[in-house]
């Protein structure tokens, strides 16, 4: 045998493998890695789960959401009656609703199956946004540093000090409200039929859009600083690497896993934004079921059918909860600088 | 330090004005006005009572005029006349001449009061809950994100990260109703509803009487705000002290025979807690408008009713009022943030 045949049958033997192990992708590498955490994965399956029910809703839900049945106001299944056994004396029972109708009789179940479908498009649209602008502004400002870092902050410290919450409130109240003739053909009138259309998303895209890209600007931006300084952007530097070559191969990758674990983080927030809108009566508009405005209704009748309130509120809690634990592990699997400390 | 904090109160103003203008264009640029009904009003009335709060005036001078009522301070040797006009939120008399300042002017739905009325006396409420919100978040959090951190891998820290977890993941609207139903009706032992503070105030805000029966009415409601916020602390608190503790300089501390509890109060505890500090700007903001939420949900008298139904009613001074005072809450909470931030890491220098 050659030499050189020797030398590939070892190469082959080794699996083709060259001695010194490349480095894995940083996203192959953090899979792996999430795949592994079991709370993470918990989190993944109810957030798929929540995303085939949003999508085949139609299919899943055995009533219409919005179809009043007047005669099965506030009836409860018999099985409820062992969980909340104060309904005992007065509740009616009907078995047709497996969680129960509510106080003009829809199905409980059927509507809080289409309220998935607002909370999770929230959940993904809210991130976009704030992402996208949040972190090219960021990065911008704390890289160049100096008089735009300074100016590109201010402009951010304007915005932050603005009470998003109220403006939203503000946004919402102005566009909705009854006694508001609004012309067509004005600009009002425009926006306000596509956010009807919309079913009421429109104005909470904008009102996340508004509030949330400050808090990753001001993240991706402390986080360029620290990492900025580094040797090894240095030795970049010295080798001739352009800015945009040093901020996305050399900076992005060091900051990318707080970026996510922040936003993956930040979901549930955007979930209980939506919420709270359509708790107070803002956010989408009726009869499009929304988990706030469900808890809403609900809560007028606590004391009386608890299982109005109750059950919505688990559904916004469990998917809060499977995001949650999303980010944990996200935060686990890809902060660079646990990286080969377990 | 001290030009910094100058800069940042002339930005302040900047910022204040700013927020104004958007504000008051975003108000005026919608259709609809204050005294819209389901049936108009006569057009004689319409227009007394525009002349009356000067709405009849150029939008411009609308707005110029209330940066002035606003923003500057007047030294004059007239006593306050009382009326609904001329009611300044800082009154105070130096010498033989009023110090008047901030006039918000008069509230147009509730004909009787002014703006300066509702903050005297809805505000107070929602400081005592934003406080005790952010106890309930500083004394549940900090302490879970230690032990976790300290004691990591370990079932005590499962255990935090599990109580942070829940904490993060029930919203006011989830937690409240839910704590209204357990422990206000089917228990009986919180009342459901309801503020037990009473004015006089300390400090403008604290309660006199720190006793049952305000605890009675306070307790769940700030632990349904602040519950959230102590998750988010502890989680931080124990991400920042794991990566501090792994710095070559607790090594070192370690190595010269420090005792571990001085390693960890003196050397680690310190750094760890500067990522914890820079949220506690956006905590406030969260925990202030958190306060919103929380007064619809537990019906307390606070700002949060009041600003949702001066919206609906195109109640202009009190909607600017409430957006300008909780935006100076947000610029000081932010600034206060950056000082104690400095302090902490000394390499951080703002001249």
């Amino acid at each position: 045998m050659s030499q050189e045949a020797i030398r590939l049958k070892e190469k082959a033997l080794a699996g083709g493998m060259p001695l010194t192990q490349k480095r894995e992708n940083l996203w192959v590498d953090a899979f792996r890695r999430l795949i592994r955490n079991r709370a993470a994965v918990v989190g993944g399956t109810i957030v798929i789960i929540l995303i085939i029910m949003a999508v085949f809703a139609p299919q899943i839900a055995p009533r219409s959401y919005e179809k009043q049945v007047l005669n099965d106001q506030n009836t409860v299944p018999a099985w409820l009656l062992s969980v909340f056994p104060t309904m005992k004396p007065y509740a009616r029972i009907s078995n047709d609703y497996l969680l129960g109708a509510d106080y003009v009789g829809r199905d409980l179940f059927s509507r809080i199956v289409y309220g998935a479908r607002v909370s999770l498009t929230v959940a993904f649209i809210g991130p976009l946004i704030s992402l996208l602008i949040g972190t090219i502004y960021g990065s911008i400002s704390g890289y160049f540093g100096g008089q735009v870092d300074n100016i590109m902050m201010r402009i951010v410290d304007v915005l932050y000090a603005f009470p998003g919450l109220l403006f939203i409130i503000l946004l919402l109240a102005f566009f909705r409200s009854t006694l508001t003739r609004i012309e067509p053909g004005t600009f009002a009138y425009s926006i306000s039929q596509l956010d009807a259309r919309l079913g009421g998303m429109l104005f909470i895209f904008v009102g996340i859009g508004l509030t949330a890209w400050e808090t990753m600007a001001r993240l991706t931006r402390g986080q360029v600083l620290s990492v900025r300084e580094k040797e090894f952007i240095e030795a970049a530097r010295t080798i001739g690497a352009s800015n945009l070559r040093i901020m996305f191969r050399h900076i992005l990758p060091n900051i990318i896993g707080p970026l996510v674990v922040a936003e993956t983080l930040a979901i549930p927030g955007y979930i209980s934004t939506e919420a709270f809108l359509s708790f107070i009566g803002l956010g989408v508009n009726p009869p499009t079921p929304s988990w706030g405005s469900m808890i809403s209704d609900g809560a007028q009748v606590i004391r009386t059918y608890p299982n109005q309130t109750v059950f919505p509120a688990l559904a916004l809690a469990i998917t809060m909860f499977a995001f949650n634990f999303l980010g944990d592990g996200l935060r686990d699997a890809l902060d660079p600088r646990l990286r080969g400390t377990q | 330090m001290g030009r910094y904090i100058a800069r940042r109160l002339i930005y302040l103003i900047v910022v204040l004005i700013v927020v104004s203008f958007i504000t008051f264009g975003l108000m005026h640029a919608v259709p609809g006005g204050p005294f819209d009904r389901e049936k108009a009003l006569p057009p004689e009335i319409m227009a007394n009572l525009e002349k009356r709060y000067h709405l009849d005036d150029p939008l411009w001078k609308q707005y110029l005029q209330y940066l002035y009522d606003v923003f500057i301070p007047r030294l004059t040797t007239q006593s306050p006349k009382g009326t609904l006009e001329d009611d300044f939120l800082i009154s105070t008399k130096i010498g033989g001449v009023w110090l008047r300042w901030m006039n918000f002017g008069p509230s147009y739905s509730s004909r009787s009061r002014t703006v300066n009325d509702i903050f005297r006396q809805q505000l107070p409420i929602s400081a005592q809950l934003g406080t005790m919100a952010l106890l309930v978040a500083l004394i549940i959090g900090m302490p879970l994100g230690i032990i976790a951190a300290l004691k990591q891998n370990t079932v005590f820290d499962y255990l935090s990260m599990s109580i942070a977890i829940i904490g993060v993941s029930v919203p006011v609207i989830v937690l409240g109703p839910l704590l209204i139903w357990i422990f206000g009706v089917t228990l009986k032992w919180l009342p459901p509803t309801g503020w037990g503070a009473k004015p006089p105030y300390l400090l403008g805000f604290l309660p006199t009487k720190w006793g049952w029966d305000f605890f009675k009415f306070a307790i769940m409601p700030s632990v349904a705000l602040g519950l959230g916020s102590s998750a988010v602390i502890a989680r931080l608190t124990r991400a920042s002290l794991l990566q501090t503790i792994r710095e070559d300089y607790i090594r070192t501390a370690r190595a010269k025979g420090l005792q571990e509890r001085l390693v960890i109060t003196r050397h680690a505890l310190k750094n760890s807690l500067i990522p914890v500090v820079t949220i506690l700007g956006p905590m406030f903001a969260a925990l202030v408008t958190g306060t919103f939420v929380t007064e619809l949900v537990f019906g307390i008298p606070g700002m949060g009713k009041y600003f949702v139904t001066s919206i609906t009613n195109r109640d202009y001074p009190v909607i600017m009022g409430t957006i300008l005072l909780y935006a100076v809450f947000l610029v000081i909470a932010n600034l206060v943030v950056d000082i104690v931030y400095a302090y902490l890491d000394p390499r951080i220098r703002y001249d």
